[in-house]
């Protein structure tokens, strides 16, 4: 098995260490001169294939790329712009033979404004403690303040989709393709046109997103009844469960139904929690696993 | 004389059949014939509605959504330790498969890694699923052929397997036994000798079917040429898994893509079939039995031992990133997208489950075939409700 194993992510891997000593050897030679070097090295190792990739892709595309990520023999991101969006596909597909289509989903970049309201008083304090950054992210939630993932991003919502090239032995790679979907119009070329199989992938982020694939045969609901209201991805959906009961949270002080749960929680709970939270540095997996224990019981309510 | 008669009463009789055939198939009128959801062909609550002339079906379109969870917007409000509870039930009888791409993909954020024997026992384990799921995609294979006797063995057989799991996890469904970091408890004792002796009863399940059913002459009659995707087409799709192999693509994210497990270091082999009908995938699935139980006896050979568990923070908090992380699940590729804002809860989750992919090329595939086809045109595709409707 080892020997046939020479998969495509192997292969990057030894494309990226080959790549490792001409960078190193490069300041070498050119030692005299200081700003090169600098220049050179910047990120550390580098991942060839991939930046073959995007250097096609940026080829073929010109401005519609807008910006990109590569996370060095793990993957690789693209962002194009919505006018791009069908070019990307037919490009990816016809001429970096990506032919498999993997899947095609979108992202509500927004804060959800209920933040973590959906949580029982002892998580909020936990939270409080642990993560001061996160408080001061969730009063800043106005649609301004979106905070974009890998290769960035301009608009509410993002379209992402993956392809991959499969199926060819050692040359086998995947790649993400994101676009920024306009926040007036909310509509995208559909790709049903470059992979058939877009088709149901686009019908649910439709009725998930409201997003719209102009050009897609019949934007039916996948799973929701026809007369649907709303978008339930979306993050200003309320997830109703949540809003009438809280959540029995992540630490494991769920009561008996008899010790009154409403009253007791906030004082008592807070100086408990805090000492296992200093403690976090020293972990058990024993420990670990009783909270999963009891989560998961929670979770079948 | 008698003899004379009865030739030009058959004459008589045959040229009026023909008569008929003729004037049945011009009067045909477009009829609309629903499957589900409830149907056993089914396997859950997937509806089709064909549209048909005569046998054959004009157009068809499946109508899932019957088992919707919204596992995709719950993952929002859970932290990543209680989301294995939830992903566990996608594909119920490979329910241990699933939660390791998440698991992967929380790790490859978190940039923490398994230790050796919890990655031995991860591949393990993730190939009994494997097994117990595909036993019974064998012996329901015979069911929508007519072939009860099948199920029934493999009813019997899988539960063999899922006692092992049972033995190891405490759920025989449900295992909920993946951790960021490694596994939630190590084997019990004996266990791995038991196991050894299970993949025997698997083997010879496995040469039972083959001789009772993928040898017989009425299971070649009623898939072979039937339901046949080219390479080309199942790529479009996203077909994945034995689906993809059956039509020829020589792809296993096994051997292309195999983070997390140790397959390398095991000695196994990838099947393809040229055909891509609804045999090839049936003994594609078989073959893929066959080496799992082949993988298992080398694991238990080789587990070696050390701890189970990576030194993982306690209040598991995962780096703001994004990472997707895929692996060959019974159904397929079966992936998480995990954007992650660095806090208890993932932002989003987007979970690409194999069968959702699978079942979509159904209306393409059906275009054309005979009723009867249909089931075992379903059947072969394998697919699991909870894994099309999340």
């Amino acid at each position: 098995m080892s020997e046939q194993s020479d998969n495509a992510e192997e292969k990057l891997d030894a494309a990226a260490t080959a790549a490792e000593p001409e960078t190193v050897a490069e300041p070498v030679v050119a030692e005299p001169v200081v700003a090169e070097p600098v220049v050179a090295e910047p990120e550390g190792p580098k991942d060839e294939a991939r930046e073959e990739l995007l250097r096609r892709f940026i080829e073929a595309l010109g401005d519609g790329v807008l910006d990109s990520h590569i996370e060095v023999d793990k993957d690789l991101w693209i962002r194009v712009s919505a006018d791009a969006w069908f070019d990307a596909g037919e490009f990816a597909r016809n001429q970096l033979q990506a032919r498999y289509f993997g899947f095609l989903s979108a992202i509500d970049w927004m804060p959800s404004p209920f933040g973590r309201s959906m949580d029982s008083e002892v998580d909020r304090l936990l939270e409080a403690s642990a993560d001061e950054v996160e408080n001061s992210a969730a009063e800043g939630s106005a649609v301004a303040g979106l905070e974009h993932g890998f290769a960035g991003g301009d608009t509410r919502f993002q379209v992402f989709a993956r392809v991959a090239h499969v199926g060819d032995q050692g040359k086998n790679f995947g790649l993400t393709l994101k676009v920024d979907v306009p926040d007036d119009t909310l509509a995208l070329s559909t790709w049903t046109k470059i992979y058939a199989g877009s088709d149901w992938h686009e019908r649910e982020t439709h009725e998930m997103f409201g997003i719209d694939f102009t050009g897609h045969p019949a934007l039916r609901n996948m799973y929701l009844p026809t007369g649907f209201e709303g978008h339930p991805l979306r993050k200003d959906f309320p997830l109703l469960a949540r809003q009438v009961k809280p959540w029995p949270g992540i630490v494991d002080v769920e009561q008996m139904p008899s010790n009154e749960p409403e009253e007791s929680s906030p004082e008592e709970s807070s100086p408990e929690e805090s000492s296992p939270e200093e403690s976090s540095t020293e972990e058990s997996s024993t420990e670990e696993s009783s909270t999963e224990q009891s989560s998961t019981e929670g979770a079948d309510t | 004389m008698t003899a004379v008669t009865d030739r030009q009463k058959l004459q008589y009789i045959a040229a009026k059949a023909a008569d008929s055939r003729v004037n049945v198939e011009l009067e045909t009128e477009g009829m609309i014939l629903n499957m589900g959801p409830q149907h056993p062909a089914t396997h859950g609550t997937l509806r089709i509605v064909a549209k048909l002339d005569g046998e054959q079906v004009v157009a068809a379109e499946p109508i899932a959504g019957y088992m919707h969870r919204g596992y995709e917007k719950l993952t929002e409000v859970r932290t990543y330790p209680q989301i294995t509870a939830l992903v566990n039930r996608i594909d119920w009888l490979g329910s241990f498969a699933n939660e390791v791409p998440f698991i992967l993909a929380s790790e490859q954020l978190m940039g923490i890694e398994a230790p050796p024997r919890a990655q031995w026992i991860r591949t393990l384990l993730f190939e009994m699923s494997r097994v117990a799921n595909l036993i019974l995609f064998l012996g329901d294979m015979g069911v929508q052929l007519g072939a009860v006797t099948p199920a029934f063995f493999a009813f019997r057989d899988r539960e063999f397997v899922l006692d092992q799991i049972e033995a190891v996890t405490g759920g025989r469904f449900h295992p909920n036994f993946d951790r960021i970091g490694g596994l939630k408890d190590d084997l019990p004792k004996g266990w791995l000798a038991e196991t050894k002796n299970v993949m025997n009863k698997v083997r010879s399940f496995c040469d039972q079917i083959e001789g009772l059913l993928m040898n017989a002459e009425v299971f070649a009659t009623r898939t072979r040429g039937i339901g046949v995707i080219p390479a080309d087409v199942a790529m479009q799709y996203g077909l994945s898994g034995a689906n993809a192999r059956a039509s020829g693509i020589d792809w296993d994210l096994r051997r292309d893509a195999p983070f997390g497990f140790v397959y390398p270091e095991l000695d196994w082999k990838v099947w393809t079939h040229p055909d891509g009908d609804s045999f090839a995938r049936f003994w594609v699935r078989l073959q893929e039995v066959r080496e799992s139980t082949k993988m298992i006896d080398q694991i238990c050979d080789g587990v070696p031992g050390g701890p189970i568990m990576a030194k993982v923070p306690r209040i598991i908090k995962v780096p703001a990133g994004e990472a997707y992380v895929t692996t060959e699940n019974p159904l397929g590729e079966m992936g998480f997208y995990i954007v992650s804002k660095g806090e208890l809860a993932p932002f989003r989750v987007k979970i690409r489950s194999a069968s959702f992919n699978n079942v979509s090329i159904t209306p393409w595939l059906l275009r054309g075939v005979y009723v009867p086809d249909i089931i075992t045109i379903l059947a072969s595709l394998y697919f699991i409700l909870g894994d099309i409707d999340r």
